[in-house]
């Protein structure tokens, strides 16, 4: 009893260190975008919401704000679609090659940033699509459809395999046992899918960088500002997004983990 | 005889190498409570899914009413089954699940509602309608999926294996609900199973496969008492099977010699000829035991090795000089009479005509 009550303060201590690895920049870099001094020293000057008016009347800022908003659902959506029919061709079907077929599907996320961000710019270029807000969508989508197809395909793991031949059994087309069936299961995961992709574009800097061309997206516009100096703007901006993508992988766990705990078969 | 619903004409079904249903050439009667029986991977699944249209046979015919139904796809059938798993749809309620197949077919809000409610109360569980699924226990689940299956008002409904997940004493009642069910309705229903006592105690006629193939069809006190081959013989259990050459022939008897002894068998459509080998049944109920040797034929003298309890009935393991086994089975009122261990020798006999000579092909 005694021991295991000390080894729980221990694994207290420990998960609380590791957080307080994890977060310790983000929080202060929140901290410092309060803070009134130019530079981010301590002690700390006084307290200020002068760097959020600054970067609330940006219009440039403004602008970023907006592609990314456009350019994060987009790609949520499309990527979640992809993943989906992905994860379904996968629990459907058996056919030669299925291997090689979902590797070459979970493959991009796998890919150094960079390096993919280099082959999208010049693959874009190319066909002249690079430069465009589509660009940076389309490539966002083939890096985010695999977190999609990841989550839809385990929850599709847990459908008992008789339930979509009991809705034909029933009378139900194919058409109308995935409209009834298959997607009613699987929306928890569609959602937490959608949530994810979402998080991961909305972040994503090397990409959106190469291909955005003038279209910039919160983080390429971050790196902007923090080229030409040292501004705490980015610490306000910085916040922003954090507590945006921080909201978006919650609201993905929760519905992640609202089915884990819903008894699966009947 | 009624006329058949189903005929299943010199049907088989591979898969790649392996072929599932080697030849099925049997016929469904409607209004029948059928029953196909057999051990794990005797294709009798594989025969159920054909029926509902999931598997297309691979050679041969399936004929509902007359009509062809190798290509009609499964959503244009109206062979509803009952699953093993159930199968429920655990994101609806219990009266959603039941209304599911009404929707598909396009019957309107109000009238699925109300036929769903009717099917719920029948089942005797109206008042859990609104439930979620994953709140119901075994028993009230397994009744939403009957609900399912029968709002559909089926002319045929397939049940595979569906008391397998519940208790022994859920087993029993929900046997009842099924009989019931099936004499009110009057509609057919093909129920496979591998208990023999869920065959036994519901089915009119009762289909044996084994390997892919139909062993033996027939009504289960024909099947209890006068299995066609060793298959039926062995899967049916509480059977003493004797091998041996036929020794000689009367009109209406033939004797049979084996390593036990001795024994007389009486004739029935299989031919016997003198110097052939034959193999022979007796139920386990059918045999008498006593501490001193009987007088008359079919006798065996043999030592107690064990014995297994069920309920009131006890069965008996015994044992030959010959190391040969043998059941016998009986009330155990009876049996305390005996005062019998371990190791007491005591001796068997039975009638000439509880003898069942099996047909060897």
């Amino acid at each position: 009893m005694n021991a295991n009550r000390t080894l729980n303060v221990i694994l207290g201590i420990y998960v609380a260190l590791i957080f307080a690895f994890v977060f310790a920049p983000i929080i202060f870099s929140m901290i410092f975008s309060f803070n009134s001094q130019r530079f981010p020293t301590i002690p700390l000057g006084s307290f200020t919401t002068e760097w959020y008016a600054k970067i609330l009347a940006d219009p440039d800022i403004w602008e970023a704000a907006l592609n990314s908003l456009i350019v994060s659902c987009s790609t949520a959506v499309i990527a979640t679609f992809l993943g989906f029919c992905t994860a379904y061709s996968d629990y459907r079907y058996n056919f030669r090659f299925k291997g090689p077929y979902l590797a070459l599907i979970l493959l991009p996320p796998t890919i150094p940033l960079i390096i993919m961000a280099l082959a999208m710019l010049a693959w874009f270029s190319k066909i002249g699509m690079s430069g465009q807000i589509y660009s940076i969508i389309i490539a966002h989508s083939v890096l985010t459809a695999p977190f999609a197809m990841a989550v839809i395909r385990l929850r599709l793991n847990q459908m008992d395999p008789d339930l979509e031949s009991a809705a034909w059994n029933l009378g139900g087309s194919e058409w109308a046992t995935m409209r009834h069936v298959i997607i009613p299961f699987c929306k928890p995961a569609i959602f937490s899918g959608l949530f994810l992709t979402a998080a991961v574009s909305f972040d994503e800097f090397a990409v959106s960088w190469f291909v955005s061309g003038l279209n910039k997206t919160l983080p390429v516009i971050i790196l902007e500002i923090v080229q030409g100096n040292i501004d705490p703007q980015v610490n306000a901006i910085g916040t922003f997004v954090f507590l945006i993508s921080m909201t978006l992988v919650v609201l993905a766990q929760i519905f992640f983990a609202s089915r884990q705990m819903k008894s699966i078969r009947p | 005889m009624s006329k058949p619903l189903v005929v299943f004409d010199k049907v088989q079904k591979h898969f790649g190498n392996f072929i599932a249903v080697k030849e099925l050439d049997f016929e469904i009667r409607e209004g029948e409570f059928l029953a196909i029986m057999g051990p794990s991977g005797c294709g009798k699944t594989t025969t159920l899914r054909m029926l509902a249209g999931l598997e297309a046979p691979s050679i041969g015919e399936i004929r509902l009413n007359g009509k062809v139904m190798n290509n009609v796809a499964p959503h244009e059938r109206d062979t509803p089954l009952v699953w093993q798993s159930l199968a429920l749809f655990p994101f609806l309620t219990a009266r959603e699940n039941v209304e599911f197949g009404l929707k598909m077919r396009g019957v309107d809000k109000a009238e699925r509602k109300e036929r769903a409610l009717k099917w719920l109360e029948k089942m005797g569980i109206l008042e859990f309608a609104d439930r979620d699924i994953s709140t119901l226990s075994g028993g009230q689940k397994q009744r939403v999926a009957l609900a399912r299956s029968l709002v559909m008002e089926p002319q045929i409904l397939l049940l595979d294996e569906p008391l397998s997940a519940l208790d022994a004493h859920l087993v029993i009642r929900m046997q009842a609900v099924l009989t019931d069910l099936q004499r009110e309705l009057g509609i057919t229903f093909v129920y496979v199973t591998h208990s023999q006592s869920e065959a036994f105690a519901m089915a009119d006629r009762v289909v044996i496969m084994g390997e892919g193939r139909i062993a033996q069809i027939g009504s289960p006190k024909d099947i209890y008492r006068e299995p066609a081959n060793q298959f039926v013989a062995e899967f049916v259990g509480r059977n003493n099977i004797l091998s041996g050459t036929v020794s000689s022939l009367t009109k209406s008897t033939a004797e049979i010699t084996t390593p036990s002894g001795t024994f007389s068998v009486p004739m029935n459509e299989v031919a016997l000829s003198e110097g052939q080998n034959a193999s022979f049944v007796i139920s386990a109920d059918l045999v008498h035991i006593s501490m001193d040797e009987p007088k008359g034929e079919n006798t065996a003298h043999c030592k107690l090795i064990s014995e297994e309890f069920v309920g009131s009935m006890v069965t008996l393991f015994l044992e030959d000089a010959q190391g040969h086994e043998f059941k016998v089975q009986m009330q155990e009122r009876e049996l305390s009479k005996f005062d019998l261990k371990g190791g007491d020798e005591i001796w068997l006999s039975w009638d000439t005509q509880s003898a069942h000579v099996l047909d060897e092909h």
